[in-house]
């Protein structure tokens, strides 16, 4: 796994308070892992910071698995 | 009780004579305060008046840039903004029928989208901080309506409807959003109605007399503290029960 996917990985087990193996490709952060729509406000906010790039909103919406969130840093940074 | 000692709180309009007394009554509540408004000479006064914990803030509502960038700049003066209290507003009266779109569109963008917009400037660091409080001053015409003011209502009512939006949202993050609406307050601007005027206003006030500046402060100073942190989506009025709401 990619630098990238573990520290995205890390920042969803940390923030959402799930287990690191149910963190996979498809995960949805809403069906799958519990999130309500303002966490994945903060998630995205959490990748910004991490990564140091910004999302814009229409990408944001975008972004409903931790594959789509690796996929999306790995390409803008 | 409603100790702010390291809160960090911006004010919009606080070169007027409302803001300025909510900014007054923060600081002497223990936060640092951010002053914002146009003139920038009140604001300096009013600065110098308070002491170290003041910071001006010079901010035209109407220009949207200037805008985006004030709540970076409150963020980057006093460490962040844990408490935003939107107070400025214009008013450009006129009857309906002769009300311009330039009337309209003034009024709502500075009353109404720049309070949005300062709302949306500040979540990010108040989600963070899982704490935060935000404190829109609305008007009693808002809830009443008042002849030649179609435009400053709709905006003053408009704030309630969004206040209860975010108030929503955010709730589960430790944000209290709400509003204080004023009713007539003394004011330089009342300061110029004669007698006579005063007379036919207070009437319909069962307290009988305008109300003080300080008292809307009192207000904001209780909805930005931890003690109302189960408070929110609320309009405080404070009308002297002009209008018992």
């Amino acid at each position: 796994m990619s630098d990238i996917a573990d520290r995205v990985k890390k920042i969803v087990v940390e923030h959402l308070d799930v287990e690191e193996d149910k963190v996979t490709e498809t995960a949805s952060f809403i069906d799958d892992l519990g999130a309500d729509s303002l966490d994945t406000v903060e998630l995205v906010m959490a990748f910004e910071e991490e990564f140091g790039i910004e999302i814009p909103d229409d990408a944001a919406e975008t972004i409903q698995t931790f594959g789509d969130a690796v996929k999306f840093i790995t390409e803008a940074s | 009780m409603f100790d702010l000692t390291g809160k960090n709180a911006l004010i919009t309009g606080a070169s007027g004579g409302i803001g300025g007394a909510i900014a007054k009554a923060l600081y002497e509540a223990g936060a640092t305060v951010g002053l914002s408004g146009t003139r920038v000479e009140p604001l300096e006064a009013l600065a110098a008046e308070l002491g170290e914990r003041a910071h001006v803030l010079p901010c035209n509502l109407s220009d949207k840039e200037a805008v985006e960038a004030l709540p970076k700049q409150a963020a980057e003066a006093m460490g962040s903004v844990d408490i935003l209290v939107n107070n400025a507003g214009i008013t450009r009266d006129n009857l309906f029928m002769r009300m311009s779109d330039d009337e309209w569109e003034s009024v709502l963008n500075v009353n109404l989208t720049s309070t949005m917009k300062l709302c949306k400037g500040v979540l990010r660091g108040m989600m963070k901080a899982r704490w935060g409080r935000i404190v829109n001053i609305s008007s009693i015409v808002g809830a009443t309506g008042n002849p030649g003011q179609a435009n400053y209502a709709a905006s003053k009512a408009g704030m309630v409807g969004m206040s209860k939006s975010l108030a929503y949202e955010v709730a589960t993050r430790g944000i209290t959003v709400n509003c204080v609406a004023p009713g007539f307050i003394a004011t330089a601007m009342t300061d110029k109605l004669t007698d006579e005027q005063k007379d036919k206003i207070n009437v319909q006030i069962p307290t009988g007399r305008m109300g003080t500046p300080e008292e809307i402060a009192a207000a904001v100073v209780y909805l930005a503290s931890s003690e109302a942190g189960y408070t929110t989506g609320t309009t405080l009025h404070v009308n002297g029960g002009m209008a018992m709401l």
